[in-house]
């Protein structure tokens, strides 16, 4: 399953029925479509891309065209019940000003990453000197959308550092959830979070 | 789908301005059927030049509707499920009451006796159409430029009376670009001398005027890189004339022949007055306050006359309040007219926007 497959799974579980739900960079909204359908949230979106807004528009889910980072501020405290952070975290410029804002506008968010802390990153980077590239970080260092790399390590110091509640810390290697050594054997982490 | 136009009268409309018209003619079109329930109903409401007839092919005329590609069985607006309403909007000249209507109290047609109408007005009028067909809840109110200034007084003034609100390449308020452009089109039918100050209904119309008039505002409906396209530089065979003239000019005498100078006026006068934040008066958050539908906002990446942000100030406002907004900046060519001509896009927005809509209404 893709990375993105695992983390929808994971993160659909953790979302109660008749939320509000705010998913930054929805794509083509398939979480949040999936979201309205089975569990009758109240979905919105925030996508860049307008074809995959549109797409999302078209199957009934309220998406904005926009700047993630540009258009929290507009919404209101607490509005939603759960703000979603997939995939995007590296891409954002400012990714401390955009989770404190989800943690103003949603009563808990999720944040779901890959992790630069996987063993294979580190040896791929040891022993080959090169700047990694995996099923993790597929993109070359020139023309990837990350701009910033971080390990669970870095974001859990994050955390503790902002005394953010941890509700649930999800290491994942592959589908598989995993306990042991996660800066180091997971590849993605979810994480469940309330200020 | 062959059509036709009906008309009702309706007793008395009372007016922003504090004057009363009474009695006052609708004329409106209806595609589809309504439900039992009546909760299919969806007003389209048109933008300045057009008419009643949103659909189908008139039975008389042969014309096509201005939104035909939009609205029928399978289409966006699709008739199979959905009961779609078009009229005239007041002020108009194509049987609704405006200023070559005759006034009851003199006899002839009010010309600049009319008295200055709003978008509110126009909207009041359509509510009133609403109530006498029976429906007391629309599932949408949709329309392009003029027609979405409507759409979102409908969300402002009638909150309960509508589930959802499709406004496309509009705007809240009027800009000084928007009023400078109609301002050039009002000077140039007055300029004229057949205009006469508005007493022409016995005598020639200001066809001239009205004709320049027109033409600024297809160049306000184009984009450079449209306009490119359709014309370039080049000429018409054994003329002398650009293509881009000819083509103005032929759009200008062709609207003479179907509008009244006087509706110009008015009509574009509603549209400079039109400002839901009352001149600044309030924040469009707060304007929008009372607004309860959903929204589906849509622009054009090429409208300089409408341009996004215009869309965006609408839908950061609604955002301000997590109102329910989808909003999409089609990409296009065409300008303001992309909202007419850019069908597939649109009607994919505005189809799962809809079936979501009558999902909640009919939960």
């Amino acid at each position: 399953m893709a990375q993105l497959a695992v983390h929808n799974d994971i993160i659909s579980k953790i979302i109660e029925p008749g939320s509000r739900v705010l998913d930054l960079g929805c794509g083509d909204a398939d979480l949040l479509a999936w979201l309205a359908d089975n569990k009758n949230v109240d979905a919105r979106g925030v996508e860049l891309d307008a074809q995959k807004v549109q797409r999302a528009i078209s199957r009934g889910v309220s998406a904005y065209q926009g700047d993630l980072e540009e258009c929290l501020h507009d919404y209101p405290d607490e509005a939603f019940d759960y703000v979603i952070l997939s995939q995007t975290l590296l891409e954002v410029r400012q990714p401390l000003k955009v989770l404190k804002e989800m943690l103003r506008v949603g009563k808990r968010i999720i944040v779901a990453f890959p992790n630069f802390g996987h063993w294979s990153i580190r040896l791929a980077h040891l022993f080959t000197g090169r700047a990694p590239k995996n099923k993790l970080f597929p993109h070359d260092w020139y023309d990837s959308p990350n701009i910033h790399f971080l390990t669970v390590h870095d974001f859990e110091m994050l955390a503790a550092k902002e005394s953010w509640t941890m509700e649930r810390s999800i290491y994942l290697a592959g589908a598989e959830p995993l306990k042991l050594f996660p800066n180091f054997f997971a590849e993605t982490a979810v994480f469940l979070i309330r200020r | 789908m062959e059509v036709e136009t009906q008309y009702t009268q309706f007793d008395s409309l009372n007016l922003d301005c504090g004057v009363t018209l009474n009695p006052v003619d609708c004329a409106y079109q209806t595609y589809g059927q309504l439900n039992t329930n009546k909760t299919n109903a969806i007003l389209v409401t048109h933008a300045f030049s057009g008419d009643a007839q949103a659909a189908g092919i008139d039975k008389d005329t042969g014309q096509k509707g201005w939104w035909d590609n939009m609205i029928g069985p399978g289409r966006a607006f699709d008739t199979d499920k959905y009961f779609v309403i078009c009229s005239n909007v007041l002020g108009g000249c194509k049987g609704s009451t405006g200023p070559a209507s005759l006034d009851p109290a003199t006899h002839r047609p009010y010309g600049m006796g009319f008295p200055v109408i709003t978008m509110a007005d126009m909207v009041r009028l359509q509510k009133k159409l609403i109530e006498s067909l029976g429906i007391k809840k629309l599932l949408a109110v949709a329309g392009g430029s003029m027609g979405g200034m409507q759409a979102l007084q409908w969300a402002v003034q009638y909150p309960d009376a509508v589930a959802a609100a499709i406004p496309i390449a509009t705007t809240a308020r009027h800009s000084a670009q928007q009023i400078a452009f109609n301002e050039v089109g009002r000077q140039a039918v007055m300029a004229d001398p057949d205009w006469n100050g508005g007493e022409y209904y016995i005598g020639r119309p200001p066809a001239r005027g009205l004709a320049v008039a027109r033409m600024v505002g297809h160049i306000t409906y184009m984009s450079d890189e449209s306009m490119r396209q359709k014309f370039g530089r080049r000429t018409r065979e054994n003329d002398d004339i650009f293509e881009v003239e000819s083509y103005l000019r032929y759009r200008g005498s062709q609207f003479v022949d179907r509008f009244d100078a006087n509706s110009y006026l008015y009509i574009t006068k509603a549209m400079d007055l039109f400002d839901l934040t009352h001149n600044g008066d309030m924040t469009l958050t707060a304007a929008l306050e009372s607004a309860t539908t959903r929204f589906l906002v849509i622009s054009f990446t090429s409208d300089w006359l409408y341009p996004s942000y215009q869309s965006q100030e609408i839908v950061n406002a609604l955002r301000r309040r997590n109102h329910d907004v989808a909003y999409c900046e089609l990409e296009s060519n065409y300008g303001h007219d992309a909202f007419l001509v850019e069908v597939k896009e649109q009607s994919e927005l505005v189809r799962g926007f809809l079936a979501k809509t009558f999902k909640g209404m009919n939960r």
